[in-house]
């Protein structure tokens, strides 16, 4: 028997080692340093806004100026309104674009739909306001929730799109083949088999888009406007959360003030819970390797 | 029963063939062949008789068209963005003059890789080809799946777990599931592209043994990389080579007594 020889490590294991350690420590920091803000953002909301959360928050309308308390319900069921106004228009567009893009996008005009959506995913939300004030307001002549989905709707096409296109080049080809050649048409294939296995992915890119949507002020202030009374009707000027919190943080009573910070909360936990329930129904069966 | 229309052409690139080698007629069969991805050409002039409930085995080097051809069988070729000349006929019908979904019904193909649907059930991956293409009844699917399964030799090891993923079998499993799911469209012709190359020994054996059993009722071509299963599993082989069919006869002969250097070359191990 051989006696073993002792593995003596060199200056470049030492070298390679440290480097390793240095580097995990490095991408360690930056996740906890990108963790900071969202926790600060997160705590600071709960521990200003849950004073005054209370079932009379969500049930409640606002008092007129110079009345403390009452609650939002207005604005809750405004915000859900607007987000169900532009999902419905902005959802089915994006996503037969996405399939459009990924499916038959190789000629000139799916490059220019791509970079068009890449340019329209960059342009402030504020001008994507004025676009509907333009489209809708103006020929109404008067703001509505409508004009506030319709400002949305832009705003989520271009996330929406790209998500969609993303996830179905995603799936190996080899699904797309073996759906034809069990003679499966190719539209069957694409939606029964394609955008089945891309399904989770392009639900993240919704909820993302949605998220997105349900915090926007701006495009907001001068299309659904904001309304100090309750309406769902989707012809007449909406209540939001967002304008509410834009109004209450600037108002110079501290009861509104402290309202806005539950408005904000509330927002959260709205798009939070809508977040989980859309991810529970939607859960697969089958846990992917 | 052949309809006329079928006649042994003339096989440039192979000897005359024995009578005995389709007793249950011509199935497909190819006239000038010439396949293309844009101007690569894979395939030159590839003429060629598929029998009846017989298995072909195609092999060939790396690279030499092997694929291709099998892909232009089905017209899984144009799916990939390629061109081709020349005709292929299906019990004496070009396939070109039908709809592709038509001809891949009744000419399924088995894939390299293992492939069942991720987002689907064991059961629902058998099933799909059947829920997708209309005309069969609700209340047979349950049935033919486990007819399928029991030919794909799978039944016995799944049919306590149908409702579990496709893809939590192991890779043997996943490709007799797929091999299932081919068989539930029933199709007449299957085509296995190497379909054990990525599989164990043992995987290996099973669908060899399945390939046996199944020509009783189908038509097979498989392209293998693997000589001994070509021998071992088939009743005719082609050899290819940089596009063109150099030898093609019955199994037995083309091992033992191949017509051509080249094929001797292969088979023996001196390239390829």
């Amino acid at each position: 028997m051989k006696a073993q020889r002792r593995y003596i490590p060199s200056f470049h294991y030492y070298k390679r080692m440290l480097t390793g350690r240095l580097m995990l420590f490095l991408c360690s920091l930056s996740s906890l340093v990108a963790l900071v803000p969202l926790l600060l953002i997160f705590f600071y909301t709960v521990t200003r806004g849950v004073d005054y959360l209370s079932l009379d928050f969500f049930m409640k309308m606002p008092k007129p100026v110079g009345e403390t308390g009452g609650g939002m319900a207005n604005a809750i069921v405004g915000t859900l309104v607007l987000i169900a106004t532009g999902s419905a228009i902005g959802l089915p567009v994006g996503i037969l674009t996405g399939i459009y893009l990924a499916e038959f996008g190789n000629g000139k005009f799916g490059t220019l739909v791509r970079f068009l959506a890449d340019v329209l995913s960059g342009v402030p939300s504020i001008v994507a306001g004025v676009v509907a004030y333009g489209l809708v307001v103006i020929p109404m002549k008067h703001f509505s929730a409508l004009a506030g989905g319709v400002a949305m709707a832009i705003l989520m096409v271009p996330t929406v799109t790209r998500t969609t296109e993303e996830m179905i080049r995603l799936v190996p080809h080899s699904y797309r083949e073996a759906g034809l050649a069990l003679g499966i048409p190719q539209w069957k294939t694409t939606v029964q088999i394609v955008l089945r296995t891309a399904f989770r992915g392009i639900v993240t890119g919704i909820l993302l888009a949605i998220a997105r949507i349900a915090g926007e002020t701006a495009p907001l202030l001068f299309t659904a406007l904001g309304n100090r009374f309750w309406s769902t009707a989707l012809d007449q000027p909406i209540a939001s959360l967002t304008v509410f919190i834009y109004d209450y943080a600037r108002a110079p009573f501290e009861d509104w003030n402290n309202q806005a910070w539950t408005a904000a909360l509330v927002l959260i936990i709205i798009i939070s819970t809508l977040s989980l329930a859309v991810r529970f129904v939607t859960r697969s069966r089958y846990t992917q390797r | 029963m052949q309809p006329e229309t079928i006649r042994h052409t003339e096989l440039t690139t192979s000897p005359s063939l024995a009578d005995g080698f389709a007793p249950n007629g011509i199935k497909m069969s190819t006239t000038n062949l010439n396949a293309f991805f844009g101007e690569l050409q894979a395939l030159y002039d590839v003429n060629m008789e598929i029998a009846s409930n017989r298995v072909l085995a195609i092999i060939g080097p790396s690279g030499c068209g092997k694929s291709t051809f099998l892909r232009c069988l089905n017209r899984m070729h144009e799916v990939a963005g390629g061109t081709m000349t020349g005709s292929v006929l299906l019990d004496g019908h070009d396939i070109h003059e039908t709809d592709a979904v038509l001809v891949r019904k009744r000419v399924g193909m088995v894939f390299q890789k293992p492939n069942p649907f991720p987002t689907m059930s064991i059961f629902g991956n058998v099933a799909i080809g059947l829920r997708l293409n209309k005309g069969t009844p609700r209340n047979q699917i349950a049935e033919l799946v486990e007819q399928s399964l029991k030919q794909a030799a799978l039944w016995d090891e799944v049919k306590d777990s149908l409702d579990k993923s496709g893809v939590s079998l192991s890779g043997g499993q996943q490709q007799r599931l797929c091999i299932a799911r081919t068989l539930a469209v029933n199709p007449e012709v299957i085509l296995m592209d190497e379909p054990a190359s990525a599989l164990d020994p043992i995987a290996t054996a099973k669908i060899e043994e399945l390939i046996y059993d199944l020509k009783k009722d189908y038509t097979i071509v498989i392209v293998t990389h693997n000589m001994q299963q070509a021998a071992r599993v088939s009743d005719h082989t082609a050899f290819f080579y940089l596009g063109r069919l150099i030898e093609f006869d019955e199994t037995k002969k083309l091992f033992t007594n191949p017509a051509k250097k080249q094929t001797e070359e292969y088979i023996t191990g001196r390239f390829g």
